[in-house]
């Protein structure tokens, strides 16, 4: 086992990518000579040249469509998207284009890109560049959306979605990068089906993805010391959503507190909320409920910050609401 | 007018919440019919009418924690008008503690309260939508529970899971009852403890022939045979079947035995078997039998928890070969029955294998001596020598 990063396992997975695929290729805003805005990427300019890592202008819209057009045509392009917020300049691009071609011309042309994106508030990085988008994504048919929420996951998710033959948008949680673990073995593709259960219990089940994932094992070890026994359920892969997985562990704790960092209102929570009722409502034994963040563009003052988001403290307690009415 | 009141199911309770009614006004009723249901320590209990009679008024609604002694309701006897009987001004509220009051006054009627279907039926219909969790609801219909009868953990909330558990498998609630009935009964009893071995072998060989003659369901298992000795034997020794009340024995005429029954879900129960020394077998068969189903369900009747004179604990095939009772106040006695052993006897100087009990008595050294005791063994031993005389 070696000690190794979130950000490191993500380095990983692009360099065993570009090693064993020439087909790959990666681009975007800094990752190159910079070594990518969060550094993910750095050093690989180095190993790989300019060819095969290429910065390129101030242009989602842009590069994006640049990534699509290569895809079409035979190449397996990587691209990194600073933020999910700036990928709304793309959105046409990836709702349009590669999310519909396959369906538009009759399956003679699919689209196999892989678009990685930043996200997640937490930095004082403020309202343009703190938002959780990614259940935007996850309503759009055409498109696969994947939340790695581990540093397994973090370095096999991207090997996994170069094997697929249409588009994958990848969320890497800003807090995540820095978040320490052991990782072993050789960088290798992982299943993209299935949830994963975090953390085993009875009472209750924590939903959640990306860079929830540590907040809710946080509460559930603060649970535990309560005598409550909260399962943490990591979605993993918010489209398709692993509805079996889902339904399963309401059917182990028949209650569900889903912790989601974006806004609760037409978003993702809700999706999961309304497949619980859906799938499993005679195995409920208390309303299901959701901790998201404050309905407010993302504050920049820390103290409006942490207020906005969802915290241990506040799952803790929505948690202990439902088990102990 | 009857007043139906809030029955004592125990030395033990002072109040009970009320869950629910299971007659209406205008009903008719007959002695021993189910009225209502209220919640207590030992969980769910149907109340009973104690006189036929019917409803004029339903004072009680579901959610109140009441008294023992409060008025439930009141019934018309026969030849009156229930209307009238429900237009009447309630007597006081004042509880007395049960039994009734000799005397209730009415309160210096200025308006009288007018009877009110209207409440009643919003009652009836708040009562008919439960509100439970899909999980709950789907347990109680596996499980076969009426949701009606349970009430939330939370007061006002809704039922859950464990409500249901709960109600199943006999409660924290249980426990805490026997515990202060127990610590009650060993900080103010004096017990003493005498035992001798009876010889079964004769009663349980006429009981095999009594029971070849009879269809599988109807046969009578040998602990109710036991418990009519006992029940017979009693009769000859009065200080034990009574209670002690207001530091004084209250010798009681008839004989209902309390039967220390365990739940495979764990607990106990102590359903009782009225006028046991006077009911056939087979009548006393049938009465434990669904006095246990009912217990298992958690729908136990007042007379099956009220009033008993006197407990028997019997061990069972898997209990053990002799038992040292605690008496269950205000009662003064328990008797223990052992398990059904083979053990070598001797008759007339012959060494023979015979089938025994150990059976003990625990008294209470206030009201009675060991010798009293010692008296009812005997009897108890005689009367299993000669089943065919009284069986």
């Amino acid at each position: 086992m070696s000690r190794t990063t979130y950000r490191d396992a993500l380095r990983q997975g692009l360099r065993a990518a570009l090693r064993s695929d020439p087909r790959v290729f990666l681009m975007g805003e800094d990752v190159g000579r910079y070594g990518g805005s969060y550094a993910v990427s750095q050093g690989l300019l180095e190993e790989f040249g300019e060819a095969r890592v290429r910065d390129t202008p101030l242009s989602e819209s842009g590069f994006v469509g640049c990534g699509i057009g290569a895809a079409i045509n035979g190449l397996r392009p990587i691209v990194e998207v600073m933020t999910v917020n700036f990928s709304l300049l793309a959105l046409d691009q990836i709702v349009n284009n590669a999310a519909t071609l396959r369906h538009m011309s009759g399956g003679q042309v699919g689209v196999p890109l892989v678009v990685r994106m930043g996200t997640g508030a937490g930095r004082q990085l403020a309202a343009q560049h703190s938002h959780s988008l990614e259940g935007w994504y996850a309503h759009v048919p055409g498109l696969r959306v994947l939340a790695p929420a581990t540093l397994e996951d973090a370095r096999g998710m991207l090997l996994a979605a170069l094997q697929l033959a249409d588009p994958v948008i990848v969320f890497e949680h800003a807090l995540l990068l820095n978040e320490e673990g052991e990782l072993d073995g050789e960088p290798a593709p992982v299943d993209l089906q299935h949830a994963a259960v975090r953390r085993p219990g009875r009472d209750i089940s924590l939903v959640t993805h990306g860079g929830s994932l540590p907040r809710c094992l946080a509460a559930a070890e603060r649970l535990a010391a309560d005598g409550v026994e909260a399962e943490v359920l990591d979605l993993r892969s918010l489209r398709p959503l692993d509805l079996a997985g889902l339904a399963d562990t309401v059917r182990r704790t028949h209650r569900v507190l889903v912790v989601d960092e974006a806004w609760k209102t037409g978003g993702l929570s809700a999706e999961l909320m309304a497949s619980v009722v859906e799938l499993a409502f005679d195995e409920l034994d208390a309303p299901p409920a959701r901790v998201c963040s404050a309905e407010v563009p993302m504050p920049y003052a820390k103290h409006l910050e942490d207020a906005a988001l969802p915290n241990v403290q506040r799952i803790v307690a929505q948690a202990l609401a439902m088990v102990r009415p | 007018m009857i007043e139906l009141r809030l029955p004592s199911f125990g030395a033990d309770m002072d109040d009970a919440e009320f869950l629910q009614w299971h007659v209406a006004p205008g009903e008719a009723v007959a002695k021993g019919a189910v009225v209502a249901v209220v919640e207590t320590q030992k969980g769910a209990i149907d109340v009973e009418a104690w006189q036929p009679g019917v409803v004029a008024r339903l004072v009680a609604q579901p959610g109140q924690r009441l008294p023992v002694g409060a008025l439930l309701a009141t019934l018309a006897t026969e030849g009156e008008d229930w209307a009238a009987v429900a237009a009447r001004p309630l007597p006081t509220a004042a509880a007395a503690p049960v039994p009734p009051p000799a005397a209730t006054t009415p309160t210096t009627a200025t308006t009288p309260t007018p009877a009110s279907p209207p409440a009643a039926t919003e009652a009836a219909e708040a009562a008919e939508r439960v509100r439970a969790t899909p999980a709950a609801r789907r347990r109680a219909q596996a499980l076969g529970v009426d949701l009606t009868t349970l009430r939330p953990a939370v007061p006002g909330g809704t039922l859950a899971l464990a409500d249901v558990e709960r109600a199943t498998a006999p409660a924290a609630g249980m426990r805490a009852a026997i515990a202060a009935a127990m610590v009650r009964s060993k900080r103010e009893i004096p017990h003493y403890h005498v035992g001798r071995e009876v010889e079964v072998e004769a009663a349980l060989q006429w009981l095999a022939t009594f029971n070849e003659a009879r269809p599988l369901t109807e046969r009578v298992l040998a602990t109710v045979l036991l418990l009519k000795a006992v029940a017979l034997a009693l009769r000859e020794v009065p200080e034990l079947n009574g209670h002690w009340r207001e530091g004084r024995f209250e010798p009681s005429g008839p004989i209902h035995l309390g039967v220390v029954s365990r739940l495979r879900e764990g607990g106990l129960v102590v359903p009782t078997l009225h006028d046991a020394d006077q009911q056939p077998l087979p009548a006393l068969m049938q009465a434990l039998d669904a006095a246990l189903q009912r217990a298992r369900q958690g729908r136990l009747r007042s007379s099956d928890l009220a009033d008993s004179t006197v407990s028997v604990t019997p061990m069972g095939e898997r209990g053990s070969d002799y038992v040292h009772g605690v008496i269950y106040p205000p009662q003064v006695a328990l008797i223990g029955l052992g398990r059904v052993m083979a053990r070598p006897v001797v008759h007339e100087g012959q060494l023979g294998v015979a089938r025994v009990v150990q059976a003990t008595v625990a008294a209470d050294h206030r009201v009675s001596d060991g010798l009293r005791a010692a008296r009812f063994l005997a009897a108890f031993q005689e009367r299993l020598q000669q089943p065919e005389s009284w069986a």
